[in-house]
């Protein structure tokens, strides 16, 4: 059983969001990736949109596009996944965090709840 | 693969063992086939230390008999059939008749004038097909047994020392390639010392009433359930071609540096094969950036081809990639990949990656 904690916003694309601006994938959407072997992050002080695509997860199949979950800055990204992207796989909602937004505007977010419901 | 929305996804005999396994299941050559179980890394390396077992009862199963087999096989394909004697196997390319593959095939000679052959899944109805139209004029009888066999892999270092106590066969005496019946658990199979993993290790055709019973045996015993996505990594690093990736229709087959598979003879196609190919496969190696099917392969900011099969190699823990590449440029040692609009250097490196 994949976990999804409550206190995070989720978009449908599998990504959270923390109150803190905080930005990572699910730990269901890492379980349907498999073994994350390389993770390409935005540059800090990027400008983005909600639904704009802003990092890669790559598994050992697959490439997949991460989406930002709101508008805003990056104001910081997760350097240890350069050297261990499988902490994406090990600690999705902790160590493997993708990076930091200052948030203008949240995009089309559910809670908890919903995003179980939604992959059920 | 395409696959029509309208047309259900076939099943092989081993589907429900799958779903009870909890394996993640994908469409593939018009199949519904596990991709993983525990994970892609687990099953490979499972396979390169120890032993393991894939459902490859998605692959075609021709019969050819008939005093003229041998004359028709040679007729559509490249390798050199007559070599072959009874209980022995032989790879084998099936030419089309502008150059390109058909595809790569199996024969396994099961006797004087009878041959097995099996054929890549996503391939069935078209090698038949192109079977059937060259089979004019040869005594040969074709029957498609496809829907027959359970087709099961069993690959990896502890494979014959796993199988040995199941079966009436001495299994230290069949080399690479022999070809055999067999009893496994009671059960009357066949057995080849083939595979697609760079591992030592059998296919077993059994008869696919009895397939998952054998699959079941097969992981009591200690056997890995491995799925396509270990089959992918593996064979990647072991170097093979994958037909739908470095081979095609369109792809001069011989690009691929397998050129023992085109003897001197007469078949479909051969003045076409025998023109140089303008494109080399090498084999590439990166640092960090794994590489996918169809990322191009630069010189100086020039592309001078393209990737054809990407991975992030499990045994050696960086990115590995097979691509075919201008021939002129085939010798050079580093290039450069481009990876959502960046380039990113890569290392030519002798094929294959792995060897056992």
């Amino acid at each position: 059983m994949t976990t999804t904690p409550t206190g995070l916003k989720y978009a449908a694309s599998h990504e959270w969001l923390a109150a803190d601006g905080t930005v990572g994938i699910t730990d269901f959407a890492q379980d349907q990736l498999g073994d994350v072997v390389y993770v390409e992050l935005p540059e800090v002080g990027r400008v983005v949109e909600a639904g704009e695509t802003i990092a890669v997860v790559e598994s050992v199949k697959t490439a997949s596009d991460i989406y930002a979950p709101a508008s805003g800055t990056i104001t910081a990204v997760n350097d240890a996944l350069s050297g261990t992207p499988e902490l994406v796989n090990s600690a999705p909602y902790e160590g493997g965090w993708l990076f930091k937004l200052d948030v203008t505007i949240e995009g089309d977010l559910m809670d908890a709840a919903a995003y179980e419901a939604a992959n059920n | 693969m395409n696959q029509s929305p309208t047309e259900p996804l076939k099943r092989t005999p081993l589907h429900a063992a799958h779903l009870r396994a909890g394996a993640r299941m994908v469409p593939f050559g018009g199949w519904d086939m596990p991709v993983q179980y525990a994970g892609v890394k687990a099953e490979h390396d499972a396979v390169r230390n120890a032993a393991g077992v894939f459902d490859v009862s998605h692959m075609g199963e021709f019969r050819v008999q008939g005093s003229g087999a041998l004359a028709f096989l040679q007729h559509v394909t490249t390798n050199d059939v007559s070599k072959l004697k009874p209980g022995r196997a032989q790879y084998n390319w099936l030419p089309g008749v502008s150059g390109g593959l058909v595809d790569d095939i199996y024969i396994y000679m099961v006797a004087p004038d009878e041959y097995l052959t099996v054929v890549n899944a996503s391939n069935i109805a078209k090698d038949w097909a192109h079977l059937q139209r060259h089979a004019e004029g040869f005594d040969v009888t074709l029957t498609d047994e496809s829907d027959r066999w359970g087709l099961l892999a069993v690959q990896g270092p502890q494979t014959e020392s796993l199988l040995q106590p199941h079966t009436d066969t001495d299994l230290s005496s069949k080399k690479k390639n022999a070809f055999f019946p067999a009893k496994l658990f009671g059960f009357d199979v066949m057995l080849a010392r083939t595979g697609y993993t760079g591992e030592d290790g059998f296919e077993v055709f059994v008869d696919a009433s009895e397939a998952e019973t054998v699959w079941d045996k097969l992981l009591a015993v200690g056997f890995t359930s491995a799925g396509l996505g270990a089959r992918d990594t593996l064979r990647l690093e072991a170097g093979f071609p994958l037909y739908g990736h470095e081979f095609s229709d369109t792809i001069h087959p011989l690009s691929s540096t397998y050129s023992w598979v085109v003897k001197d003879k007469t078949h479909v196609g051969h003045e076409h094969i025998r023109a140089a190919p303008t494109q080399t496969l090498i084999g590439l190696k990166l640092d960090r950036v794994p590489v996918r099917e169809g990322y191009p392969v630069k010189i100086g900011g020039e592309v001078v081809g393209h990737v054809t099969s990407g991975t992030s190699s499990p045994t050696f823990g960086h990115p590995i990639a097979m691509a075919l590449v201008n021939a002129e440029h085939a010798t050079l040692d580093i290039f450069d990949v481009e990876v959502r609009g960046k380039d990113h250097p890569a290392t030519r490196v002798q094929l294959p990656f792995y060897k056992r």
